[in-house]
């Protein structure tokens, strides 16, 4: 009995350990689910960056795969980010698809004259409106769209090389040969 | 003395920033909405911030989405179709008292499931220092009286 009692604090604190061995290896609380993947890209009707007049639809987003990137000039890591989706626009071609988020529209069009444009077009939401639809809580964030405008994966934060590589691009090879 | 009135001048001002930094001049219809807005954002979570509502958060998605709260509530919606709405889009997180589901039964069980655990290695603790009392013999009781007398 004795022995058994002796016991009993180490089984628990095993189980601490065991406990919180695990849970710190799962992932970044700070990344969310996202409650949007397998739906389709929200409703929405908001203007194009570039063309003004032009409004912009979820109808825009079907037809390819694409990259759907939030990004804002308040963002600092979208700096460090936009040299890779330059990079994958130009080794790719893929359609990558601006989403300016609560910005200011004249900063966000002298940003692209400065950084460079590998994206086909922004939209532009000021209000956070398509954000919010979108499940989205920061920028940058990158969603991949199918060609049917249903959303298939969400990345929270820089896509990077590795990101695009490891995870985005076989994905996206998948998503092109089924359809 | 200057010295130690200008340090709590500034102790008051830094120290009542954050609560400056929550209030935000917003119009509201009538107070019934007012009063339902002020609980919606105290209950949910800002999702960028991990531990603060909406209400004590200035990121920028928390003021997004206290302004969509505003909103929703003035055309009309529920309490619950304000949280439906939240929930679709950020999940379980944004609620502050997640539902019952098979992913969050652990979190509401969880502490109660400790607490017993915690009464169980407490009682067999109890148990076995009354066996131990009990337990002395005659030699032992002989060499603790030894130890006291010395």
């Amino acid at each position: 009995m004795a022995k058994q009692s002796v016991l009993i604090p180490v089984i628990v604190f095993a189980g601490i350990v065991v406990l919180l061995w695990f849970g710190f290896q799962l992932s970044d609380p700070h990344l969310l689910p996202s409650q949007k993947l397998n739906d389709p890209v929200p409703d929405f009707e908001l203007p194009n960056l570039l063309q003004a007049e032009q409004a912009l639809t979820a109808a825009d987003l079907t037809g390819e795969v694409s990259l759907l990137n939030v990004w804002a000039t308040w963002c600092p890591s979208c700096i460090a980010e936009h040299g890779e989706l330059t990079r994958i626009f130009e080794t790719t071609g893929l359609r990558i698809i601006g989403v300016n988020y609560n910005d200011d529209s004249d900063a966000a069009r002298a940003w692209l004259e400065r950084w460079g444009d590998p994206y086909a077009f922004h939209i532009v939401d000021q209000a956070g409106t398509l954000a919010i639809d979108l499940g989205v809580y920061g920028a940058p964030e990158t969603f991949v769209v199918d060609a049917d405008g249903i959303i298939r994966y969400r990345h929270v934060g820089v896509v990077t090389q590795k990101v695009f590589e490891e995870t985005l691009a076989p994905l996206i090879q998948n998503l092109k040969d089924a359809s | 003395m200057m010295g130690r009135w200008a340090l709590a001048g500034c102790l008051f001002w830094v120290l009542s920033a954050p609560s400056l930094a929550a209030i935000e001049a917003t119009a509201f219809p009538d107070e019934t909405i007012k009063a339902r807005y002020y609980d919606l954002i105290a209950m949910l979570r800002c999702p960028q911030c991990l531990n603060t509502n909406l209400a004590g958060s200035d990121a920028m998605i928390a003021q997004n989405l206290r302004a969509t709260v505003r909103r929703l509530l003035i055309e009309g919606k529920t309490d619950a179709e304000v949280k439906q709405f939240m929930f679709e889009r950020y999940g379980d997180f944004i609620l502050y008292e997640p539902r019952w589901t098979a992913k969050t039964w652990l979190l509401w069980l969880g502490p109660f499931g400790l607490v017993l655990i915690g009464l169980s290695v407490w009682w067999s603790m109890g148990a076995s220092s009354r066996k131990i009392r009990h337990g002395l013999s005659d030699s032992d009781r002989a060499s603790l009286k030894r130890l006291m007398d010395r």
